[in-house]
């Protein structure tokens, strides 16, 4: 059981943590004496190749500038030369682990711009994939996430179940990760009883795993201690910086784009969009984990609802040629808000492409979110982030 | 998309509840902002101002309660002008505005909103890696995504790999 008193034990003022003695100030009150630490950019907490400068006062952070670029691949100059089709399996590769939100994103704009409406069974198959693959992004957070912070046993339950995710996915789209399943006007083949009878089975054997999550990770009193009032973001600082996602959530703001700006069959389901009004790494924690519980909600309802017809608009042209003008579609990505816009001059080959990627946002606070934390603490607040670098750099 | 069957006539049928043009929100404001299709485009308020008054509109938004999504440039080489687009979005009143400006391709500066907005900060320098678009008044304008010792700008039109 868990005590409440201790884990509501606030933190020590900053200028307790943060010792400002005359042994280590200078002229403009900042420390005489400190050194820089460099994080990464090939580095296990960072999760890929990000570089964090680091200015250190002892174990205490002075200033945390994180240094980007390191896998940046020009993937807006990509979709400036080739056609919308040919474009389309760059944006599974932009963050990963949630492709299916990403293509998602891409195909929405061109069909926006090109008034194609996919059929009402595409865009529930489309929910259900994406949800999941919703799903499978918040378990390798998860898994990984409490890796950083020193236990390794979470990772191989999340992945055990993650797993089954992967056999479903694949065994529609024919990939594991970089997922190309969506077409510009609905998807790339129907699924079959066997994905629905195995989307089924997935629900209700995740429902009872999340209980066994909490009672072996969530309610841990060293997690909760790691987690609990570290790395405060306040909702001002998310509006400030633009983050979204179950960052902007765990500071107390329902933002979620499924709401916002409901796109797809979105309209047509019951859930919740789960906030959190602490601001710390717990409650970005606890976002995410009941996330999954809602995406398991509406995974059920489309199932239950799951029209059916074709997957596929009727005469959707070959080669795309969109009208003049610019055009954005927005999504609800498994870190936050993605979005596409294409600017075309009546070409079959986008005039310029912008991605909006919800890590570069989440992270760009992080240089004033971690001003004097301690180290140790600082790892954790980034895990608690979910930053994928190559969604930043692009 | 809320009914089953063929949907043939997509005019109607794109629009959803969200899709109708709402009365401009933003109205009250001192700037040219107007309310677009958003179905048709993906975002509810457009404003096209010059250049001057671009750190003005973000203080406006600031002020309604905007949070910034994203800072991105359109180089119209045949026009001899740089696009500067600048997203925002409110985080309780599910709005979208899009800010535009445009500057002279030959001296592309304009001032930072930095400032109003410091998540501007990296979405700036982007922009200036990818077009060359100088943020005055920027703390930091070294590469963000490109080498350190880039010169180059890929995004731009005449740009020759």
């Amino acid at each position: 059981m868990i005590v409440k008193e201790e884990l509501t034990t606030p933190p020590p003022a900053s200028e307790e943590r943060f010792p400002v003695g005359p042994a280590n100030v200078g002229a403009s009150g900042v420390p005489a004496e400190t050194f820089v630490l460099n994080l990464g950019p090939q580095h296990p907490a960072t999760h890929g190749v990000l570089r964090v400068k680091m200015t250190m006062d002892g174990e205490y952070i002075v200033r945390a500038e994180p240094v980007c670029g390191y896998i940046h691949r020009m993937q807006e100059k990509m979709g400036e030369n080739r056609t919308y089709a040919q474009y389309l399996p760059n944006t599974s590769r932009i963050d990963y682990l949630s492709a299916m939100t990403y293509t998602h994103a891409f195909v929405g704009a061109v069909e926006r711009a090109a008034k194609i409406q996919p059929p009402p069974r595409a865009e529930y198959i489309r929910v259900i994939t994406s949800e999941l693959n919703r799903i499978s992004s918040h378990l390798v957070w998860w898994g990984a996430f409490l890796l950083d912070l020193g236990g390794f046993t979470p990772l191989l339950y999340a992945f055990d179940d993650r797993e089954k995710i992967l056999d479903l996915l694949e065994s529609i789209t024919g990939a594991r990760l970089t997922y190309c399943y969506y077409r510009v006007g609905g998807l790339c083949n129907d699924v079959d009883d066997a994905f629905l009878k195995g989307t089924r089975e997935f629900v209700a054997q995740m429902r009872p795993r999340l209980k066994m999550y909490k009672a072996l990770v969530t309610d841990n009193i060293i997690l909760r201690k790691r987690l609990i009032d570290i790395g405060p973001i306040s909702a001002e600082l998310c509006r400030k910086y633009g983050a979204t996602g179950p960052v902007i959530r765990g500071s107390g703001v329902g933002y979620d784009v499924r709401k916002a700006e409901p796109y797809s069959a979105y309209p047509e389901f019951d859930f919740e969009i789960p906030t959190f009004k602490e601001g710390d790494s717990m409650a970005r924690y606890l976002v995410r984990m009941e996330e999954i519980v809602q995406s398991l909600r509406i995974i059920e309802q489309a199932l239950d609802k799951l029209p059916a017809g074709p997957v596929m608009a009727d005469k959707v042209p070959r080669v795309l040629k969109l009208p003049a003008g610019d055009y954005c579609y927005s999504v609800e990505a498994a870190r936050g808000r993605f979005m596409v816009r294409i600017v075309s001059d009546n070409r079959e080959i986008p005039y310029r492409v912008k991605l909006r990627t919800p890590c570069l946002s989440n992270l760009s606070l992080f240089e004033e979110a971690s001003k004097g934390m301690l180290l140790a603490d600082a790892l954790a607040v980034m895990g608690s982030l979910d930053l994928v670098i190559p969604d930043i750099d692009r | 998309m809320s009914e089953a069957g063929p949907v043939k006539n997509v005019e109607t049928s794109q629009a959803a509840p969200t899709a109708v043009t709402r009365p401009n929100p933003l109205a009250h404001l001192a700037l040219p902002f107007q309310a677009v299709d958003y179905a048709v485009k993906g975002y509810h308020v457009e404003a096209a101002v010059p250049p001057e008054q671009v750190v003005a509109a973000a203080e406006m938004l600031d002020r309604e309660g905007f949070a910034l999504d994203t800072i991105t440039g359109v180089d119209w080489l045949a026009d001899k002008q740089m696009e500067v687009v600048y997203d925002f979005f409110h985080p309780t009143k599910g709005l979208r505005v899009v800010v535009r400006t445009r500057i002279s391709r030959d001296k592309p500066e304009i001032a930072t909103i930095s400032t109003v907005f410091p998540g501007a900060n990296w979405h700036e320098r982007e922009t200036h890696d990818f077009f060359g678009i100088r943020f005055l008044g920027h703390p930091d304008l070294t590469p963000f995504l490109l080498p350190e010792d880039a010169t180059y700008h890929p995004l731009r039109k005449d740009f020759a790999g």
